[in-house]
């Protein structure tokens, strides 16, 4: 029972995935309506799903599934044009099929009505294609040869071979055969040579395999694509061995080969490399003028295509496929980062006991849990083009919405960044572009005006910086207008009427709680979700967000966020007998602050440092330490926000690899600890959000 | 509040704080450590004594001594930190409480608990859960959960200033409704 709910929950995250696909191939497709391939990837992924959801017991996606499944293959076969309509309705479809999935998953209830109406308009295409096909005149658009190898009567060896764990997936041979005798006239001959004796047998093996010899009207693309969801756990080959109007190859030697393989006279390999000479008989075909060259070349040219696919399938597969829970690597990054700490100590020890050979072994200890630490955050890492291609259907649905023409350009998808700071990005991004469309592009007519293209275009674009990742959301819209922000904020009170400010600044007052410049709130902004909330989520992952924009011509928001957020590296300082981590990433440099530079200084906690006036913090003070402070202070000069602030320390301690821990619901009020941090010799450290303190 | 209702188990951990004992729910702790060096947390209120590593893990460590307004714990070869399951708005945390002693695990029925006397503790009788009776002694059983509910940890919410100089963050107690921000 456990086994089974394995398997469903298995079917679950793939049919996710292959939602997906499905999403991103049709948009695919609505840019490129002639790109074969990305139909043929739809229906594969469509079907794969129907396919996959018959032997898990979703029966509902199976019989929804194959409607749209029937409407996708007179796609594929060319019957239907692709529309605008056609592309909605099957993103429409596919949507139906993921609420679906989530009722199976406890998710609400699944609308009856609504997946009727669905189905309906859904028949009316097939209808359409069917009064297509009446009319000979359209049937232009279709390829003759393919045309003439779906009528004819064709025969097909299919040798099905597959691997002994075949059961563990949950497949059952069987019906595969069972889907294969529907098809037409068959003989299916089962191969028991592989059997082990009896004391070797694993009954939960698979050691049988079939030849099956098929005549059928279907097209060889049927055929696979009953296998199409085994087709990585067996061998498959699906041979055209004899094709009605192409009778001219020796009839006894196909009987003789078959027989042998009955009676396990000649090996398969034997046998497949005479099927190969079989082969040859396209040439034989050719030169007794049965078909033109060009119904061979293209035939051929359509195999070798499938073939190729399927061979690219299986690399990207076999180079990035291994499914592992997230939790367990939350586990490992967990586990990675108490080694660190005790590695730590390790080397703390074995300096303190000047032990040449320990010190040796801890310095390898050192290098090793470094590259442990590198290699599992990297595990974690994604590419943020996941992400990105969501927001194409975002793009695309709010854009018809508002009767704007909005084109999203994506850019440096190969990104990579941490899982956790990937999921939390999410609702921001998304708040960003659907203010990009909202707010940002004008409608056609005014960009028409405005002497721009009537088609507006956001781009998004990721890169990686140092430790940081970059993200921008850049529009050519109608940017932001400084008087009208500077007069709301005066209104909403969160500024003076006789405030000073740059440009910047007054950009900056978007994420200030409260405030929003559109008069009133449509549904396509109306989340409940504002700026200020934005920029939290980004502080929160301890990145920062920054807008540009010029009136007129558009609007640019800058993400900075870091790599990751398990381990940084940090600079460790005392304050009283309190050890405190600053980030390393916004530290610039450190200098000492002597009494009488202090002194001089005094009351203004302003320091000049080779000319540079930097205004400072007594972190000291600011703690309230009561401790008696040393004579020579520290002042570590930090970026934050693109100033230079110091602050000032009792002593700086130096370099310090800091796995953070987070410092529980107890401080979620306190802003300047971002969290803590185990040194080597087992104390706490606290690790300073810089951002925070000032 | 009736005693009855909310005893869900009969074992009680023991522990004196200034000559008087006290008990926890059993289910409630999770382990006794000797007192180790606590990193101190700034600007924080008094009884909050800061954090210790446990496991690799940071727990915080509260002195439940100033907690309930009697004189800070002065560390002695008996001085312990208790760790305590408890949950925080909805959220599980660990949480230390420093004790003079720790004594014994007892077993009290339910009908050796009386509820909490309205007058005659030095604690608000709102952080007791009933009052054991043992041997004559008498045992004052915490509900820790209220001890440290999110109101009582609040009191770190409120030693936090928003900064003057954010004005933005300024407005965002009088205007914190949260409307759609457009650009």
């Amino acid at each position: 029972m456990d086994e089974t709910q394995n398997f469903i929950e298995i079917y679950r995250q793939e049919a996710d995935e292959l939602l997906i696909e499905i999403e991103e191939t049709v948009l695919e497709i609505e840019e490129a309506p002639e790109d074969r391939e990305a139909i043929n990837r739809l229906f594969r992924a469509v079907h794969t799903i129907k396919g996959s959801g018959a032997m898990f017991g979703f029966d509902k996606i199976v019989d929804f599934t194959h409607t749209l499944e029937t409407v996708l293959d007179m796609l594929r076969d060319a019957l239907l044009p692709v529309t605008k309509d056609l592309i909605d309705l099957i993103l429409k479809c596919r949507d139906h099929i993921k609420s679906i999935l989530n009722h199976t998953a406890g998710g609400d209830e699944v609308d009856m009505d609504y997946e009727n109406s669905l189905v309906e308009s859904l028949n009316a295409f097939l209808g359409q294609a069917e009064k297509r096909e009446d009319r000979p005149a359209s049937a232009d658009t279709r390829k003759p040869e393919t045309e003439d190898l779906e009528k004819r009567e064709v025969t097909y060896r299919i040798r099905f071979k597959p691997e002994p764990n075949i059961f563990m997936t949950g497949t059952d041979p069987a019906l595969l055969l069972e889907e294969l005798k529907e098809y037409g006239d068959h003989e299916v001959i089962p191969q028991f040579k592989n059997i082990p004796f009896f004391d070797e047998l694993n009954p939960e093996e698979c050691y049988i395999f079939w030849d099956i010899i098929l005549t059928t009207s279907v097209s060889y693309n049927t055929i696979k694509d009953v296998f199409i969801f085994v087709e990585d756990n067996c061998e498959l080959s699906i041979e055209i061995i004899d094709n009605e109007v192409d009778y001219v190859y020796d009839d006894d030697l196909k009987r003789l080969g078959e027989i042998l393989v009955e009676r396990n006279d000649v090996s398969p390999d034997e046998i497949n490399s005479a099927l190969n000479e079989q082969k040859k008989l396209g040439e034989i075909l050719v030169d007794s003028n049965k078909v033109d060259s060009q119904t061979l070349v293209s035939a051929l040219a359509e195999q070798n295509q499938l073939k190729k696919v399927k061979e690219k399938r299986c690399e990207d597969k076999g180079a990035s496929s291994l499914r592992v829970a997230s939790d367990k690597l939350d586990v490992l990054v967990d586990l990675v980062g108490e080694l660190v700490t005790v590695q730590a100590r390790l080397t703390q020890l074995s300096s303190n006991l000047e032990h040449t050979d320990l010190i040796s072994i801890s310095e390898e200890v050192e290098r090793l849990t470094g590259e442990l630490r590198d290699n599992t955050m990297s595990i974690r890492m994604m590419p943020i083009g996941t992400t990105f291609s969501k927001f194409r259907r975002l793009v695309r649905d709010l854009s018809g919405q508002l009767g704007k023409n909005i084109d999203l350009i994506t850019e440096g998808a190969e990104t990579e960044l941490d899982k956790t700071v990937l999921d939390r990005l999410d609702d921001p991004l998304v708040h960003l572009i659907r203010n990009s469309i909202d707010h940002g592009i004008e409608s056609p007519e005014k960009r028409k005006k405005a002497g721009k293209p009537e088609k507006g275009t956001i781009k998004l674009s990721a890169g990686q910086k140092g430790a940081h990742v970059v993200i921008t959301i850049n529009d050519d819209g109608g940017g932001l207008d400084v008087d009208v922000i500077r007069e709301k904020a005066v209104q909403k009170d969160i500024i003076s009427k006789d405030a000073a400010l740059t440009d910047k600044e007054t950009f900056e007052l978007i994420f200030a709680p409260g405030f929003s410049t559109a008069g009133s709130i449509t549904n396509v902004s109306g989340r409940g979700v504002g700026m200020d909330v934005v920029k939290k989520t980004i502080e929160s992952l301890r990145g920062a967000i920054e807008v540009d924009s010029i009136k007129g011509e558009g609007t640019t928001i800058t993400l900075k966020l870091p790599l990751t957020l398990a381990i940084i590296n940090g600079l460790l300082v005392t304050i009283g007998d309190v050890f405190y981590v600053l980030p390393l990433a916004s530290v610039e440099e450190c200098v000492e602050l002597a009494n009488s530079k202090s002194e001089q200084a005094s009351g203004s906690n302003i320091l000049n440092v080779r000319g540079d006036i930097i205004p400072y913090i007594r972190l000291r003070d600011h703690f309230g330490v009561e401790e008696e402070k040393p004579d020579l202070e520290h002042i570590v000069i930090a970026d934050v926000h693109e100033k230079r602030i110091g602050f000032v320390v009792d002593n700086v301690i130096g370099g310090h690899q800091t796995v953070i821990k987070p410092l529980g619901p107890a401080f979620k009020h306190m802003k300047d600890i971002s969290g803590a941090t185990i040194l080597g010799n087992g104390t706490v450290a606290l690790i300073l959000d810089v951002n925070a303190l000032i | 509040m009736a005693a009855t209702e909310i005893l869900d188990s009969n074992q009680y951990l023991t522990f004196k704080l200034d000559q008087e004992v006290y008990a926890l729910d059993i289910t409630q702790v999770r382990e006794v450590l000797d007192y180790t060096e606590i990193t101190k947390v700034p600007r924080m209120p008094e009884f909050m004594r800061g954090v210790i590593n446990l496991r690799g893990g940071v727990v915080p460590v509260v002195d439940l001594r100033l907690k309930f307004e009697m004189e800070g714990s002065e560390k002695t070869v008996d001085s312990c930190i208790i760790i305590m399951e408890l949950d925080i708005e909805g959220d599980k945390t660990y949480l230390g409480a420093l004790a003079d002693s720790v004594q014994e695990v007892i077993t009290l029925e339910a009908e050796q608990i009386e509820p909490p006397p309205k007058i005659g503790t030095r604690l608000d009788t709102e952080f007791i859960r009933g009052m054991g009776k043992r041997n004559d002694e008498l045992i004052i059983i915490l509900d820790i959960d209220r001890v440290f509910s999110s109101g009582e940890l609040g009191v770190i919410q409120a030693a936090e200033e928003i900064k003057p100089q954010d004005l933005a963050a300024g407005k965002a107690l009088e205007n914190n409704t949260a409307q759609e921000i457009s650009i």
